[in-house]
C-alpha cells in the first residue's frame, strides 16, 4: 500500500494492526556498533522506523566535569573513535576559544592536516562500509588499505595509532619530525591512485547506484530544519561548510571547494563524501607544502602552554612550569562564562558548549554530536523504502554510536 | 551570503514588555527570556531567520557561584543563509521544571529535549513522542544533575538478574 494511504486517518485500524514488526539489531553487521531499529513493516516496505539508542551510553558528559581540560582529550577521541583526532581538534578548538587562547602558525598547519587526514580516514571506511554493507566487500578492502597508512601517520605523530590524544591546550603534544613530513607527502603521492580504483569499482557499479539512487532522500527543508550538517546536509543543496563560513585554523590561507549535490538520496551522499576526499587531499597537499616553522605551544611562560618535554626532564625550571600547569590548585584560571565552539568535523558539525566557573576544568561540557540529529532525522529517510534499503540509509548518514550515546 | 538580521529588534517587537537580557562573550551574542515568553521567542526568531536548531541542552547551576536559578536551559540557533548565531538561555526552577515543545518549530528538535529531559528531568510539553533517549526507561535518576554522583548510586551493581527461565 502506497504510503500517503497508510498516513491517513480514515484507514482501517485492522491494517495497522497487520502491519509486522521486526528488531533490527542491537547486533547487527549494518548496524556497525550497537544500535537498535524497531521497523513496523507491510510486506517488505518500511513504514515506521522507531531507532533506540543508548546501548553504548558510558557517560561522558558527567566525566567531562571531574577531568580537566588536558585530561578530557582522552575521552574525546572515543566519541566518534572512526576519526579520534577530528575530536580532539574540536575540543581544544572550543577550550581555547573560552580561554581566549591564538594558536602558533605551525599548530594551526598541523592540526588542519590530521583534521584533513581524518576527514578522509573517516570518508574513507563510511563509504567502504556503506559498499559493503550493499555487498561490494572488495572496494572495502581497498579504503581500508589507504586507512592503515594514515594510523601509521598519526602512530608517528604521536605514538598512538587510534586514540592519540595528541592535541593540548595551546598546542600539541609534541612537534612532528622530519619523517612525518615526509609520510604525509608520500601518502599525497599515493592516494590519488588508491582513490581512482576504489572510485572506478564503486560510482558507476550498476548493482550499487540502483541500490542508493533515490533511496532515503532528505529533504532541502528537513535537513535545515532537522539540524542536519555536514556531508548529510550538503547532498540535500545546504551549501554550508564551516571551514569555509567561519573560518579556524589554517582554513583561511587554503584554497579548497564546498563539496554539494542536490539529490538528498544515499547516492548523493556518497558522491558528497567522494568529492570531498579529494578536497581534503588538496588542503593537505597546500599545508604541507607549506608548514611554518617555530614552536608548537603557544609562548612557554605563562600558564597557557605546556612546557617542553625536555625542559621538563632537564632543568629545575622546566619543572616547576610543568608543575605548576598541572596541579589542580595552580592551573590557570578560567573566565567564569560559557562559549560553544564549533568545527566541521567529517560528520558534520561537532561542538562542544562548555561553562566555566573559573577552574581549568569544565563545569559543564556539552557535545554536540552531528550523529544525534543525523540519526533522528532516520525515521523521515526510510519510510517508504524496502527493508533492503535500511543497511543502504544507515551507511549513507554515518552513525557511530560511541558518539551517539556518549 | 545575505545580510544577518538585527535579532535585538525583532525579538523586542514581539516581545513588548518583556526582561531580555543581552550579552556577548568573545563575539557570540545571547539573550536571556523568562520561561514563560520561551515559545514566543522562538517562533519568533525561527520567522526571523534562525532556521536551525543547533543544539538544545541544560545547565544544573546547584554549585555554580553566584547563581540564583536551579537550571538553565540553552537555545543554540543558527540562521543557515547568513551564518549569523544566537544563544537563547532560559531558566528554571523546582518544582516546576516544564517548558513548551520547540519540535513544532524545529523537527531537530525531537532528539535534543528528550536527551535534556533524560539527563535533567526537565519536560518538554506538546513533544510527540515524549520519553527518556540514551538511559533505559526504568532508570529513576537524571545523571547529569550536580547532586548525582559521578560513580553512580549503584544502579549498575544491583541490576536485577534475569534468569533465563524469566526471559
Amino acid at each position: 500500500m502506497p504510503l500517503d494511504l497508510i498516513e491517513s486517518p480514515d484507514l482501517d485500524a485492522g491494517y495497522r494492526e497487520g502491519l509486522w514488526t521486526l528488531n533490527f539489531g542491537p547486533q547487527h553487521p549494518a548496524t556497525h556498533t550497537t544500535l537498535r531499529l524497531v521497523l513496523k513493516l507491510d510486506g517488505e516496505m518500511v513504514v515506521e522506523a522507531d531507532p533506540d539508542i543508548g546501548f553504548l551510553h558510558s557517560g561522558f558528559e558527567k566525566l567531562a566535569e571531574v577531568l580537566d581540560y588536558n585530561q578530557y582529550v582522552t575521552i574525546v577521541d572515543r566519541m566518534n573513535y572512526i576519526s579520534p583526532m577530528a575530536n580532539e581538534i574540536a575540543w581544544h578548538h572550543a577550550v581555547e576559544g573560552l580561554l581566549g587562547i591564538e594558536l602558533t602558525p605551525r599548530c594551526k598547519y598541523i592540526r588542519t592536516i590530521f583534521a584533513e587526514l581524518m576527514r578522509i580516514h573517516d570518508h574513507l571506511l563510511c563509504t567502504g562500509t556503506c559498499v559493503l554493507d550493499l555487498g561490494g566487500a572488495t572496494a572495502f578492502m581497498y579504503a581500508f588499505n589507504e586507512r592503515e597508512k594514515i594510523y601509521e601517520i598519526c602512530e608517528r605523530a604521536s605514538g598512538q595509532r587510534f586514540h592519540t590524544s595528541y592535541t593540548r591546550v595551546g598546542g600539541l603534544l609534541y612537534d612532528v619530525t622530519d619523517d612525518w613530513v615526509a609520510m604525509v607527502r608520500d601518502f599525497c603521492k599515493t592516494f590519488p591512485r588508491a582513490y581512482r580504483d576504489f572510485a572506478g569499482l564503486v560510482m558507476k557499479n550498476r548493482i550499487f547506484v540502483e541500490r542508493t539512487r533515490d533511496v532515503g532522500v532528505l529533504s532541502k527543508a528537513d535537513a535545515i530544519a532537522g539540524g542536519a550538517t555536514g556531508p548529510v546536509a550538503r547532498a540535500s543543496g545546504v551549501e554550508r561548510d564551516l571551514r569555509r563560513d567561519e573560518p579556524y585554523l589554517a582554513y583561511n590561507d587554503l584554497d579548497f571547494d564546498v563539496c554539494c549535490a542536490q539529490g538528498g538520496d544515499c547516492y548523493s551522499r556518497f558522491q558528497v563524501r567522494m568529492m570531498e576526499m579529494v578536497e581534503s587531499l588538496k588542503i593537505i597537499e597546500q599545508a604541507i607544502e607549506n608548514l611554518p616553522s617555530g614552536p608548537v605551544f603557544i609562548s612557554g611562560t605563562g600558564k597557557e602552554g605546556l612546557p617542553d618535554k625536555t625542559e621538563v626532564y632537564r632543568s629545575i625550571e622546566g619543572l616547576i612550569h610543568h608543575f605548576e600547569n598541572i596541579m589542580p590548585n595552580r592551573q590557570m584560571p578560567s573566565p567564569k562564562e560559557s562559549y560553544y565552539g564549533a568545527t566541521e568535523s567529517p560528520n558534520g558539525e561537532l561542538g562542544y558548549y562548555i561553562v566555566s566557573d573559573g577552574d581549568f576544568k569544565a563545569y559543564r561540557a556539552r557535545t554536540r554530536p552531528p550523529s544525534v540529529l543525523h540519526f533522528s532525522l532516520f525515521n523521515r529517510m526510510i519510510r517508504g523504502c524496502m527493508l533492503s534499503d535500511v543497511a543502504a540509509v544507515l551507511g549513507s548518514i554515518n552513525i557511530i554510536a560511541a558518539e551517539l550515546d556518549r | 551570503m545575505s545580510e544577518s538580521t538585527n535579532l535585538k529588534e525583532v525579538l523586542e517587537s514581539k516581545l513588548p514588555g518583556v526582561a531580555l537580557a543581552w550579552s556577548e562573550f568573545r563575539s557570540q551574542q545571547r539573550v536571556r527570556v523568562p520561561a514563560l515568553q520561551i515559545a514566543q521567542a522562538l517562533r519568533a526568531l525561527r520567522d526571523a531567520g534562525m532556521d536551525q536548531i543547533v543544539d538544545i541542552t541544560a545547565v544544573d547551576m546547584l554549585e555554580y557561584p553566584g547563581a540564583t536559578d536551579r537550571f538553565e536551559v540553552v537555545y543554540l540557533l543558527l540562521d543557515t543563509q547568513s551564518g549569523q548565531r544566537l544563544t537563547v538561555k532560559t531558566h528554571l526552577n523546582e518544582p516546576d521544571l516544564k517548558l513548551p515543545s520547540a519540535y513544532p518549530i524545529w523537527i531537530g528538535a525531537d532528539w535534543l529535549e528528550r536527551e535534556v529531559y533524560d539527563m535533567f528531568g526537565i519536560v518538554f510539553e506538546g513533544h510527540p513522542n515524549f520519553k527518556r533517549l540514551l538511559l533505559p526507561d526504568a532508570f529513576e535518576s537524571f545523571p547529569l544533575r550536580k547532586d548525582y554522583p559521578v560513580k553512580g548510586r549503584g544502579e549498575r551493581h544491583n541490576f536485577p538478574i534475569i534468569t533465563r527461565a524469566e526471559s
